[in-house]
């Protein structure tokens, strides 16, 4: 008795058991499906109601989407076709009018013959986004760049573009994937200037005009340098003020006198000409790209133990999140009218980005926020017994941590923002989605016309922002750190 | 007792000098309304090894923290290494970079490699180039035995691991005192052996040291002053054999019993 007791309670292992496949109803299709779809007797109900709803609309629209003519200059044409092919009574879609409307939903009312800047404009912009997008893998890079140098080029030719144009881009393309391959870095200065030849691309004019504004940058830094031995603080606000200055008194006439002494330029194209996805495109990178940073400086003002910073940034903040954006756009539109001096001439594109920009920014400020909140405290206090001061421990310690927390609510703010450009239609211009389309219903050919419009433009949209939200997952996956 | 200390311990490094490294004075830290340090009085001479025990919520790492300045002291003088710390940002700096510190919960930088996190402070604080910076940094991994997990993340880590890494992290600043607050508190017992190890070495080569540790074994194998706290007050501070075998505070006999007894 006591021997076989013995025997069952003192074990020794030796040898390891090794690791068994799972039984097989844990993996295969009808696993998945007896998990997924047929789970207990609410979860079956529930799928067959689904496949019900999806079996309704699909017997319903399915004619008619089956029906859509693509082809036609007119809804009474489009019409007599669908008669002719599929009988009396018969429906269809009518995306005749994306095709023959095309141009005017892509470019707006840019001048036609000029439709071959907007595109390089288009092409460039991706060039200068991958290295900040695409740094880690060399063979998204690739695709990247052939695929945008292809199409661009083949884009531009359709469009008639110069010789000179023609070549410029192919130049910078081949030099974006030459640096691609030996050393990316090499395109950041090129990434960092784009955005002032963009802008000339789109609105062209003087080449004076952006020069003297990146004049403005190099004067303040010149101003920082001279006085940052001495008192760092007063020499950054000197640069910035010097910066501002001269944008607002000096660039300006500068680059007039440039010009009549040295001319040198493209045609300009004036703010009311553009329209369509330009104009949603346009106001989009643009709010992306400058509310990104100023969402951080008011995030940290919003932490910081000076209480004049956190209390402007948290006034900012609430202020501009607790009023909705046609409201503010109402201001960039009418009121700036009033309060800024006669014969002020600031363009309404730009008066709608700054508003577009600031409104985002309040919601970014709260979303980073949140990232730096969730950050433990350890991580500062590391930081700081190291011996790194503030804004070093924020640059390489903080701020990646918590831009990486937060990269969810930061491309949320992003897709926000973008589908929110349609609203410029309250304020005159010529958004793709309201504007646009009833300036394509006022025509004669296609009066009447109603699902097909909003269905194209609603389906860009969704393409644009399902590609943010793919991109964000990218970013975070490649971000992770946890496991091997 | 912990039996995590089962190696002779070389003491013919471990050599005290004259020379004052941190000196605190009066010191009185308030949270609010509540008293945590009370006229805290202290001198640490270089090449020290201390241990500073106490119940939870006596201040014995709020001490420690005020000593790099993590937490701000009402009233009193500390000042380390000859520069006194007030709220002068120049003083602190300086201080900070001279003191490594080690916490309970590592503390890494997960979003760093291993050498990345070693390199950092001296690349962006002593302007240290990189390359030097690296094979520093690779010295003190080798020290502490992990220079073949130098490109792996944190996060892929054993707990012992990352604490160590948290210690080659610190040295790399080349410090002249190490401050350890609760350093093997987080970890399985298993990892409390190599943690240990580590700050023997580091001790055997004459290092200044404080540490907030309730490892008895340590104390009593490299400490030369024990230091007992209560209350936000330095209660009794002795030799280890003395404060072990011959405490003299009815407090501190309570306290060894309490942790000594189970």
């Amino acid at each position: 008795m006591s021997d076989t007791h013995a025997e069952t309670v003192s074990f020794v292992r030796d040898t390891m058991l090794p690791s068994a496949p799972p039984p097989a109803t844990q993996a295969g299709a009808v696993h998945w499906l007896r998990e997924n779809l047929f789970a207990g007797p609410i979860n079956t109900v529930l799928t067959i109601i689904g496949a019900l709803i999806i079996w309704f609309l699909f017997s319903h629209y399915w004619d008619w989407f089956a029906h859509s003519v693509w082809n036609a200059n007119s809804l009474s044409e489009c019409r007599q076709i669908i008669l002719e092919t599929w009988g009396e009574g018969a429906r269809g879609a009518c995306f005749a009018v994306i095709r023959e409307r095309w141009n005017q939903y892509v470019f707006g009312f840019y001048p036609p013959e000029l439709y071959w800047r907007p595109t390089m404009a288009a092409g460039l912009l991706i060039v200068a986004l991958v290295p900040v997008l695409f740094s880690s893998s060399l063979t998204i890079r690739r695709a990247v760049l052939a695929i945008t140098a292809v199409v661009t080029l083949a884009c531009m030719v359709a469009l008639g573009s110069p010789a000179i144009w023609l070549g410029f881009t192919a130049v910078v393309m081949a030099g974006a994937i030459f640096a691609s391959e030996r050393n990316l870095s090499w395109l950041l200065p090129f990434s960092m200037l784009y955005p002032l030849m963009m802008i000339w691309f789109l609105w062209g004019g003087s080449a004076w005009g952006p020069i003297f504004i990146l004049a403005g940058p190099v004067l303040g830094w010149v101003a920082w340098r001279l006085l940052a031995g001495r008192a760092p603080m007063i020499a950054v606000l000197a640069g910035i003020l010097v910066t501002l200055l001269f944008w607002l008194f000096l660039s300006g006439p500068a680059a007039e006198d440039a010009q009549r002494l040295l001319p040198m330029g493209i045609e300009a194209v004036r703010s009311d000409r553009f329209g369509g996805f330009l104009l949603s495109v346009t106001i989009g990178v643009a709010g992306i790209a400058m509310s990104l940073p100023l969402g951080i400086v008011l995030a940290l003002s919003r932490q910081s133990d000076m209480f004049l910073i956190k209390s402007l940034s948290v006034v900012f903040i609430e202020f501009i999140r607790g009023v909705p954006l046609i409201t503010l756009l109402f201001v960039a539109s009418l009121l700036l009218n009033y309060f800024l001096p006669p014969g002020t001439n600031f363009d309404i594109i730009l008066r709608v980005i700054i508003m577009v920009t600031i409104f985002a920014a309040a919601y970014m400020a709260e979303v980073i926020r949140g990232g730096l909140a969730a950050l433990p405290r350890g991580q500062y206090e590391a930081a700081d017994a190291l011996g790194l001061d503030y804004w070093k421990a924020q640059r390489l310690i903080i701020l990646p941590q918590a831009l990486k927390i937060s990269i969810p609510g930061i491309v949320s703010t992003f897709i926000g923002m973008f589908k929110d450009t349609t609203l410029v239609t309250f304020v005159g211009l010529y958004d793709p989605l309201k504007s646009m389309s009833d300036a394509v219903r006022a025509s004669i050919e296609w009066k009447g016309i109603y699902w097909e419009p909003y269905i194209f433009v609603g389906a860009i949209f969704f393409i644009i922002c399902f590609a943010m939200s793919r991109y964000s997952m990218y970013l975070e996956r490649r971000l992770q750190r946890d496991h091997k | 007792m912990s039996e995590a200390i089962n190696r002779q311990v070389d003491h013919s490094h471990m050599q005290v000098s004259d020379q004052v490294a941190i000196d605190i004075r009066k010191m009185n830290k308030w949270y609010g309304t509540f008293h945590v340090l009370r006229d805290i009085d202290l001198t640490v001479y270089q090449g020290e090894r201390i241990v500073i025990a106490g119940p939870s919520g006596s201040g014995k790492s709020t001490l420690i923290r005020c000593i790099n300045r993590l937490e701000e002291h009402q009233a009193g003088h500390i000042s380390v290494d000859g520069v006194e710390l007030t709220s002068d940002i120049k003083n602190i700096d300086k201080v900070r970079s001279e003191v490594g510190m080690v916490f309970q919960h590592f503390n890494l930088f997960p979003h760093l490699t291993v050498l990345e996190n070693c390199t950092l402070a001296p690349i962006w604080v002593r302007k240290t180039p990189k390359r030097e910076a690296e094979a520093t940094a690779m010295h003190f991994l080798e020290k502490v035995k992990i220079p073949d997990q130098a490109h792996k993340y944190p996060g892929q880590l054993s707990g012992g691991q990352q604490q160590r890494v948290a210690i080659a992290r610190s040295l790399c600043m080349q410090p002249k005192i190490m401050l350890f607050d609760e350093p093997t508190s987080a970890l399985d017992p298993e990892m409390i052996k190599e943690v240990l190890d580590t700050m023997i070495q580091l001790a055997e080569e004459g290092m200044t040291m404080i540490c907030v540790t309730h490892e008895m074994g340590f104390a009593q194998a490299v400490a030369n002053r024990v230091i007992f706290m209560d209350q936000g007050q330095i209660v009794e501070q002795n030799t280890p054999t003395e404060f072990f075998n011959n405490p003299k505070s009815e407090r501190t006999k309570l306290f060894l019993s309490q942790i000594l007894g189970h």
